[in-house]
Order: structure tokens, then sequence, then C-alpha cells
């Protein structure tokens, strides 16, 4: 049993880890972007190869576990949880390299008045927070914590519709900047999908310390017993 | 007694477990009622009440010495030959107590048919183990004895392996057809009930496999009551588990929920392997 205790652990540690090392590239995307920091977008894109190879390691922890141990109830949800919130992760890992790529593609400093008034500023304010959220509930396996996710998922779903039409007036009002505008949108899109990914890791979290399934449910039922953030 | 949770994992939210019913038809096959089981001063089994749906298979886990197989043995009254035994309580097979006086102990095990851990065939042939039970019955019609034999041997999935030696030692069987053949003598007798005192415990994984495959067959014509020690055949096979702890009844439920989300932390941590 000791054995399948460390197992959990360790593969807990290397869940953290990734966790950490995504959140970080997201962090690094938002600097690079607000100070057109060439050198942190490529940090970002070469730390890409370290979240792939988490990824693949965490698969590998996850199938000697089910191999090995043949684990079941609270054991068995988590290494079901983990394995989805590894994939989740390592999308998240891949969107935070998507966005060092736009920068560095641009090639110069984005208008920071238009970031803000596309509200790039705030996608990336709540996603990090989503992020953050997502992270200690996983430490300390509060879930009331990560049902806060999905309120702050809806105001990045929120934003994305309405950037949507301002980048289609933006663009009919200066179509010299449109390249401008169709990257921070790009750049929004990017973020829209971080959060329906983080909130995916919520919803497995959930599932693995509650036994309850939220997937493909209305929101009203998912943030039952959820205050806001 | 109550023992501190050792629950390691999280606080799950958990719902009650019930026994899982197949279809509408059927119906409790045996029920214990507050069940106390003695050995001397010793109390092995401390007020259990729980009900066996006929047609399918009921599991018994929990760590060794929590009373499994003495109540599994209480069903066809192998206990009475235990010195010191005493009960208190019911058990009913089909409404009747089994522990009435009037009871023929002999034809209640007519109805109740038992495999044990060790294959037990008779140092006789293989045709003489499975007819043996329809000879102590008297039966002496010889086509009819060889019918049930075939028919029996057939059930037990035995019958192609064994078909052109069916004078041969039993004893010369491998472990595995050893044990089917035990499954043979007890089907010939026709039971309606099959208790297994971990059958597969002394088996290899192929011969556990057919075992496992002719009990699920099974199940469409008796009603089962397995021990077994292996939580994946007890995942694998049964309906319903009963998780028992030092002579109590922890928790009884469908198999599914049991072994996915109990609800008591004391059966997550005997499944999860964190105690037993």
């Amino acid at each position: 049993m000791a054995n399948l205790d460390n197992e959990i652990k360790l593969l807990k540690d290397n869940i953290l880890e990734l966790m950490f090392l995504v959140k970080n590239q997201l962090e690094k995307g938002s600097k690079a972007l607000d100070q057109f920091d060439e050198e942190l977008a490529h940090e970002i894109t070469a730390n890409e190869k370290r979240v792939d190879s988490l990824e693949l390691t965490i698969d590998r922890d996850c199938e000697n576990l089910l191999a090995l141990h043949n684990p079941v109830a609270v054991d068995l949800r988590f290494v079901m949880a983990s394995f989805k919130i590894n994939s989740d992760l390592e999308r998240i890992g891949d969107h935070a390299n998507s966005i060092a790529k736009y920068i560095l593609d641009f090639g110069k400093a984005m208008d920071k008045e238009t970031i803000q008034k596309m509200k790039v500023d705030e996608m990336y304010a709540v996603s990090l927070k989503m992020m953050s959220n997502i992270f200690n509930a996983f430490i300390t396996e509060d879930t009331k914590l990560a049902r806060k996710v999905f309120k702050l998922d809806k105001r990045l779903n929120e934003i994305n519709r309405e950037v949507s039409g301002l980048t289609t007036e933006l663009i009919q009002e200066d179509v010299e900047q449109t390249q401008n505008y169709l990257y921070l949108f790009s750049i929004v899109r990017k973020l829209e999908r971080v959060g329906d990914l983080t909130k995916n890791i919520a919803e497995e979290l959930i599932f693995y310390i509650e036994a309850k399934v939220l997937k493909h449910q209305k929101m009203k039922s998912q943030n039952n017993n959820s205050s806001d953030s | 007694m109550e023992v501190k949770s050792e629950a390691s994992g999280p606080k799950a939210t958990r719902v009650k477990t019930e026994p899982r019913v197949n279809s509408e038809n059927q119906t409790y096959k045996l029920r214990a009622k507050n069940i106390d089981v003695f050995y001397g001063d010793f109390q092995a089994i401390h007020d259990i009440s729980l009900d066996i749906i006929d047609n399918s298979i009921t599991a018994f886990i929990g760590p060794s010495g929590c009373g499994k197989s003495t109540f599994l043995r209480l069903f066809n009254r192998m206990n009475d030959y235990i010195d010191g035994f005493s009960m208190n309580g019911q058990i009913l097979l089909e409404g009747q107590d089994i522990y009435d006086p009037s009871v023929n102990v002999e034809e209640l095990r007519k109805k109740i048919g038992m495999v044990f851990q060790k294959p037990n065939p008779f140092p006789k042939s293989i045709f003489e183990n499975v007819a043996y039970g329809l000879r102590i019955q008297g039966i002496k019609d010889k086509d009819f004895i060889e019918q049930r034999v075939v028919e029996s041997l057939k059930q037990a999935t035995l019958f192609e392996e064994v078909k052109d030696d069916l004078d041969k030692q039993a004893l010369a069987l491998s472990g595995g057809q050893q044990q089917r053949l035990c499954m043979a003598r007890t089907l010939a007798v026709k039971p309606s009930v099959l208790l297994m005192d971990e059958p597969t415990s002394a088996l290899d994984p192929i011969s556990t496999a057919k075992i496992e495959e002719l009990i699920t067959e099974l199940k469409k014509k008796y009603t089962i009551a397995i021990v077994t020690h292996n939580m994946q055949q007890a995942g694998r096979i049964s309906d319903n588990t009963v998780f028992l702890y030092m002579g109590k009844l922890v928790e009884y439920g469908d198999t599914q929920k049991i072994f996915t989300n109990p609800e008591k932390d004391r059966t997550q941590n005997y499944i999860t392997g964190r105690f037993g």
C-alpha cells in the first residue's frame, strides 16, 4: 500500500509541477505582450518542450498506476482526473505558446490603448485568477475554490463575445490597424479557450474529491455552493 | 467497536448504497435477520441483517477473521459441526427458517450447495465424483445418473475436456479442472443456491478466468454468494458486495458503487488497500 501512496504522491507532485509551469507560461505571455518583451516570448516557446515532456511523464505515471496498482474508489478517481487534467494543462500550455508566437510574429509593441479597449488585460487577469484557484484547490482539495472558476469562465466568455463585435467595428474605423486588431482578437480567443480548459480542470477536481460529475451540466448547477471569487 | 477513520483521501459526498436488483421479478432468496454467532464466548458475528437477491452474485469481502466464511456457512448450516457454535437470529431460505428444528439438514444442503477454497474431489473417478450426490440420495437409475452427470459437467464447462476420460481418477485433473469438477458435483443435485468460499484462491489466472466465467453464467439459474479476498474478482463478477469488519456489517450495496464511491470511509480504506 505504501507503494500506491508513493505513486499517487508522485503523480500529484508532477501535476502540480505542470500546473505551476503552465501558469507561469501564461503570466510570462501577459508580461511579454504588455512590455513587448521578445526574450520572454522566446522563453515561453522554449519552455513548451518542458510542458510536453511533463505531459508524457504524467501519462506514463497514470498508465503505470492503472496497470500495476489497480486503483479503486478515490484512488481511481484521482488517476482518471489526473489523466484529463494533464491533457487540459498541456493544451493551456499550447495556447500560451501560440500567444507568444503571435507576439513575436507581430514584431513590435501592440498599442496599449487597444489592448485595454479589447480587454486583453482583463482576459489575462481573469484567466490567471482561474489558474490560481485550481492550483490552490488542487493542493488543498477545496472544491469551493474550484467552483469559483465557473463564474470567472462566464466572464471570459462575455468578453470574448463583446470583443468579437468590437473587432469588426475597430477594423471598419481604422483599416490600417487591421493586423493589430486581428492579433489581439486571436489572443482573446486563445484566452477564452484557456478559460474553458481551466473550467474542465475544476470539474475534474470536483469529480475526484466529491465523486460528482459536472460535465455537460448547466451553469446553475455547477455554481451550486459557490460564491463570488 | 468503532474504529477511527483511517481515510487519507478526500471526503467524498456519498450516496447511500443499496443492493442492486437486476429485474423487477427478482425477490430475496435468502434473508438473514439479526444474526449473532458465537464460538464459545467469542462473538464472531454481531447483529447482521441482510437480504440476498435471487439470480444474483453477492460477494463477501473483508479482512481475515472478519466473519465472512462464518456468515457464508450459516446458509447451509456448516457451522453446526463447529464446537461451541451458537447463534441468535433467523436465516430464511425462500421464507423458511432453515434453523427450525423441523428442517432436514441434508435436504437443505441439496438446495444450498457449497464450493470450497481448495478443490476437494473424492478419490474416485470423474464420473463417480459427479454421481456421488445422486447415489447418496438413493437414485439408482443408471441412465438418469449418466444424463445428470453429463449435464452437470457441461454446466461446469468441463465436459469437453474430460468426455473421453470419465473413468479417469479425479485427482489426476489439474487444480482448475478439479474445482470445476467440484462445481459439477454440487450442480448435479440441482441446488438453487451456490455458496463459494474463495473458490479461485488456489488457481492460476486462466483457471480463475474460467471459473469466473462459469459463475457469471450460473447466475442465470442460481443465487450465488461468494467469499473472496480478491477485490478485482469481487468487482468483476458480483452484483452486490457485502463488506464485513470484525464481525459487523459495514456496508452492503451495489458492487459498482462500492468500488467507485463507497459510503463508508472504512470500506474505502479496505478496498483501496489502506487497511486490512
